[in-house]
């Protein structure tokens, strides 16, 4: 049987682990590859790494971080990757093919785009072809404006011409293999994932949906997986508070008779 | 004594590597006629469709291959499309033909939620190599749209429930093919791929 996910999602900016808040607050949270190494030790389903590192960058942050550009970016990942034999998604910063490409030359299983299909949809088709629907990740950032989900790009900037559904439908014709919905409203909130948001995505999507934003705790997980159909939920800041986060969440779950995969613990020594 | 990892794609050959360098067997991701020559184990990691990688196998890699894998007898592994291409024919983007090392077709899942993409266990139909000290509960990524239908069932070691069981593990004599991602798969990946490693040519 198929067994339900759980996904953290990685933010790095600036080469630094962040949380997010509302997409605009980010706090650091140190170096990625010791986090990523205990999510590996704690069997985490799979990894999505989202670079948000921003042209126009504010923020005041410490200056001890080591990788500070776009490619030092894909070497922590190809560094990563070492380590972690499961799925790793990465996202972020892709803008054509050979984005694509580079990514899945250091290490990605699949690649996860959000801005660049709205510039030019072809974009889709093309992964799809090249590298199969399997390795292609659509995100997708929604805002409830009123009494209406609106879709986002850039980082959550730019406002969509498209309507929700319409988009859905586009991105699946097109050969997208999986959709990362991210309610942004219930971006770092804690207060659970917007359940009206997912509805409404599961029964428009015939392929595999990853939901993202609001959880504060394992009960909000259950939720998601009692009221809808969708395949795996995601999360970044809930997974970075407690020693051995991954395995409760799935110990959690596992005990309420989820279809996940059985909790374990391993041990990473290369040979 | 290296392992040759069959470089036929643009998708993410690393992750074998990383999983094989990692249990410590010495592997090259390689065409090179030479070093397939010496090999002890092929592995065809499976990328992009199945037409796809049919194309980018030339007339002469079918020869080496053929005398490596049913001359010589070396242990070959096949994973997703890299075991779907053994079929006879595959149904993904029109009909094709495969390399027909194990008779059967490939065809897509029906279903209303495809890819199957995540992870999924095995229901071990019969003792194998493979399978050694994996059972029932063993869970493997995947992520694929169609499956392989071997002709004759012997050929089945597990299956693997989605709407209907179909078939990811296959076993005829040296020749082996997986429909899920034993490299990116932890434990259970560990232990698959390294039974197939210690298989003595």
């Amino acid at each position: 049987m198929l067994k339900k996910r759980l996904i953290p999602i990685i933010l790095i900016k600036n080469g630094l682990l962040v949380q997010s808040k509302n997409f605009q607050f980010h706090q650091q949270l140190g170096h990625p590859i010791e986090t990523v190494r205990r999510l590996s030790e704690w069997c985490s389903d799979e990894i999505i790494y989202l670079d948000i590192t921003r042209d126009n960058n504010y923020y005041t942050g410490r200056e001890d971080h080591k990788y500070k550009n776009f490619d030092s970016f894909l070497s922590i990942i190809k560094e990563l990757a070492k380590i972690t034999f499961m799925p790793i998604t990465l996202g972020g910063k892709i803008k054509n093919l050979y984005d694509v490409e580079q990514r899945f030359k250091y290490g990605a299983d699949k690649v996860c785009l959000n801005s660049a299909p709205y510039k030019d949809l072809k974009i889709i088709y093309q992964i799809a072809k090249e590298f199969g629907s399997q390795a292609l990740v659509i995100s997708v950032d929604v805002r409830l404006i009123g009494n209406e989900y609106v879709i986002f790009h850039e980082n959550g900037n730019l406002k969509s011409k498209y309507k929700l559904k319409e988009w859905l439908k586009i991105i699946r014709d097109n050969g997208a293999g999986e959709v990362l919905i991210k309610s942004m409203d219930r971006d770092g909130q804690k207060r659970g994932q917007d359940l009206n948001l997912i509805k409404i995505v599961d029964k428009e999507c015939k392929i595999p949906v990853i939901t993202a934003g609001g959880t504060g705790k394992w009960e909000d997980f259950c939720e998601v997986f009692n009221e809808t159909n969708v395949s795996a939920v995601a999360a970044s800041n809930i997974f970075h508070h407690s020693d051995q986060s991954m395995y409760d969440a799935k110990k959690y779950l596992y005990k309420k008779k989820f279809s996940v995969r059985k909790p374990e613990l391993i041990s990473i020594i290369k040979k | 004594m290296t392992i040759a990892i069959l470089n036929f794609g643009s998708g993410n050959l690393n992750s074998v590597y990383n999983m094989i360098d990692y249990l410590g067997f010495d592997c090259k991701i390689t065409n090179d006629e030479s070093i397939i020559n010496t090999s002890t184990h092929i592995i065809l990691p499976g990328v992009g469709s199945y037409e796809g990688l049919m194309s980018k196998i030339k007339k002469n890699d079918i020869d080496l291959l053929h005398e490596q894998i049913h001359v010589k007898k070396k242990p070959f592994l096949g994973i997703c499309i890299g075991m779907q291409i053994l079929s006879t024919t595959g149904n993904e983007f029109g009909k094709h033909k495969g390399l027909n090392w194990v008779g059967g077709n490939v065809s897509k899942i029906e279903s209303d939620k495809l890819p199957h993409i995540g992870w999924n266990n095995i229901i071990i139909k019969r003792n194998s190599i493979p399978t050694k000290n994996l059972d029932d509960e063993s869970s493997f990524y995947f992520a694929n749209s169609h499956h392989f239908r071997p002709k004759n069932s012997n050929h089945v070691v597990a299956e693997t429930f989605y709407e209907l069981s179909f078939c990811s593990i296959i076993e005829k004599e040296n020749i082996f093919g997986v429909q899920f991602h034993p490299e990116i798969s932890q434990k259970a990946g560990e232990l698959l791929l390294n039974n197939f490693l210690n298989i003595k040519c």
